[in-house]
């Protein structure tokens, strides 16, 4: 029962954020100086041409007519013309959405594993020089963006040592037998491994930079926790049986003190997600963020706007899946 | 015998925290005076082109040219000179968005967490939709609406990062607001305003000059992401994000084209996010 109607809440709060989105994205890139229309016709396209093709993507009308009509589009599932490629802004934000979603949940995979490590290792040591090293690194970690990780990677391992590559989703010569764009995942179905092994290697890097900074959160808290934990009865129970400390904490310790830190990494993970524009420009990756800059230089309109909402669905919905799994797990918040 | 090695735990942590905000301090103040100076103690014009002189590699590389410390770029400018004067537009960025964002963030927090009903309801709407919006994207569009310029950069940090502060400020007035001074205060006869402002306001000071540090470091990133993608300032004027992107197309012909500006860039942002973190430690106990 509570859980419903949290759902129902949260339902009707994320639609008002999202229709908060769309009157934002909508009325503010119609303040961009330059027209669309002018900048995709040949130098010599007359007022007439401009005219005509204005009309053909509805910007002639009054803008609440425009907004009026993307509104109801968008409900029904279109969202409209891209101007530059005039191709259905819905296809193409659907055909990368793939390569961002691969390269967010690699990244906090990566983050996952670093931060795990850090704070079991942290904890098995604690008290000691290991866990001061850790700390700094941590610290450092967390002060730096992934922008500034993303270009520090490049120079080490694009660079000083190339092992990895430092643009692009996929070596362009190689031949690709993929139905879907989710490369990573369906060279794996498709056992692949030698396309699997060059997407990897090309993803590698920006997912470390995305992995960086959120590693250093779950490192710091799940110590922090894991920290606390160590000491309750039950723990000392175990290691009173004559289990070592590293099992006790892998398997006392860590079970009870995993789940603060889960629900963290939920809100987390959409500043991940939030981080791919970025870095999928700096990386020349395929992705979403990628295609949503060219968008704004080439003010490609609807686009944009297609883009923002995805954006949005997004962030909101993890959100929400994170803060129903909370109320799910946590019996004190189920009954309350 | 337990209690010497706890005090002395503590007075290790202290002292590595003090020496964190001295670094930082120290490093921060460095770059302000080279902001300053600028046009006097850089070597060389940080605009002059010479194609004659393009790519020349730092000072203790093979085939430098003497007066070019550190290289120059493609065009041939002075790498250098091009670092310390985009420490001013850093600066700049730095100390009037972080400012004007704090003032607006924070008051609006401080409004929300402390008087709630439809006041905290329209703002925590107003922070939703913010946190929906990806930030690069968000300020990319903002830039792209504003027309480049320093003022625009300002204003679009302004707009996207309110949200920071008045979350926190938020949550810490909410926190504080139920505390018995402010009963007591409140029965001793002041109005809500004075409340807020007296007694409210001094307990979430210490949050928010911590805030307003980590909020410059941001800054600074975010001006060197939007110059990356060309919509900072004009391209001639240096800029350490303009240099990078500059840097990162050419890294396998020159590398201290970008390896300089972005040592720069990564020490600035570690010293502010340090200064915050070491001025957390010094005074709020709770924040620790």
């Amino acid at each position: 029962m509570q859980v419903l109607r949290l759902l129902f809440t949260r339902l009707a709060t994320t639609a008002i954020t999202l229709a908060g989105v769309a009157v934002i994205v909508f009325f503010v890139i119609r303040v961009v100086p330059g027209n669309p229309i002018a900048m995709m016709l040949p130098p010599g396209a007359t007022e007439d041409d401009i005219a005509r093709l204005s009309a053909l993507y509805g910007l002639d009308k009054p803008l609440l007519t425009q907004f009026g009509i993307w509104v109801a589009g968008v409900i029904q599932g279109d969202f409209g013309t891209s101007i530059t490629t005039r191709q259905p802004v819905l296809d193409l934000v659907l055909g990368r959405l793939p390569a961002t979603l691969e390269l967010s949940i690699m990244a906090l995979i990566m983050a996952m594993i670093l931060g795990g490590a850090a704070a079991l290792t942290g904890t098995r040591f604690r008290g000691g020089r290991t866990e001061g090293a850790i700390d700094v690194a941590n610290g450092m970690a967390l002060s730096v963006p992934d922008f500034l990780w993303g270009l520090v990677l490049i120079l080490l391992f694009g660079v000083l040592m190339p092992v990895f590559h430092i643009s692009g989703r996929v070596t362009p010569s190689l031949e690709l037998p993929f139905t879907t764009n989710f490369y990573l995942f369906e060279s794996l179905i498709r056992l692949r491994f030698d396309l699997w092994a060059d997407i990897v290697a090309h993803m590698f890097m920006p997912a470390l930079a995305l992995a960086i900074p959120l590693a250093a959160i779950i490192g710091q808290l799940l110590k922090q926790s894991l920290k606390e934990t160590v000491n309750l009865d039950y723990v000392t129970l175990a290691r009173t049986k004559g289990y070592g400390e590293t099992r006790v904490i892998l398997r006392e310790a860590l079970r009870n003190a995993a789940l603060p830190t889960l629900t963290l990494v939920g809100v987390q993970f959409t500043f991940l997600i939030g981080g791919t524009v970025i870095i999928e420009r700096l990386f020349s990756y395929e992705g979403l963020g990628n295609m949503a800059i060219d968008a704004v230089i080439n003010r490609d309109l609807p686009l944009i706007q297609g883009i923002v909402i995805l954006f949005a669905v997004i962030f909101t919905g993890v959100n929400l899946i994170v803060d129903l799994l909370y109320t799910v797990l946590n019996p004190r918040l189920r009954h309350g | 015998m337990a209690e010497a090695k706890v005090l002395d735990g503590r007075s290790l942590v202290r002292r590595r925290a003090g020496l964190r905000l001295w670094l930082s301090a120290g490093w921060l103040t460095l770059l302000c005076i080279v902001a300053l100076l600028a046009p006097w103690i850089s070597p060389k014009d940080p605009l002059a082109q010479d194609l004659f002189l393009g790519r020349l590699p730092p000072f203790w590389v093979q085939g430098a040219e003497p007066g070019y410390w550190l290289g120059t770029d493609s065009l041939g400018r002075d790498v250098l000179s091009r670092i310390i004067h985009g420490a001013r537009v850093a600066l700049t960025v730095a100390l009037v968005a972080g400012a004007i964002t704090c003032v607006i963030g924070a008051t609006l927090g401080l409004l929300a967490g402390f008087l709630r009903g439809w006041v905290d309801m329209v703002i925590s709407r107003l922070i939703d939709i913010w946190m929906a919006f990806p930030p690069v994207l968000f300020s990319i569009l903002l830039i792209a609406v504003l027309g480049p310029g320093l003022i625009s950069i300002i204003i679009a940090i302004v707009v996207i990062d309110w949200t920071r502060f008045a979350r926190v400020v938020r949550a810490e007035a909410m926190a504080q607001g139920a505390m018995d001074y402010v009963a007591s205060a409140r029965v001793a006869g002041r109005g809500r305003l004075g409340t807020m402002v007296r007694e409210i306001l001094p307990n979430v000071l210490p949050t928010i000059v911590v805030l307003l540090t980590l909020e410059m470091g941001i800054a600074v990133i975010v001006e060197a992401i939007l110059s990356f993608v060309n919509l900072s300032i004009s391209t001639d004027d240096p800029t350490w994000g303009g240099m990078i992107a500059e840097g990162r197309t050419s890294v396998h012909q020159a590398w201290w084209v970008l390896v300089f500006p972005l040592v720069t860039l990564f020490l600035t942002v570690l010293a502010f996010s340090q200064l915050g973190e070491g001025l957390k430690d010094r005074f709020d106990p709770v924040l620790r």
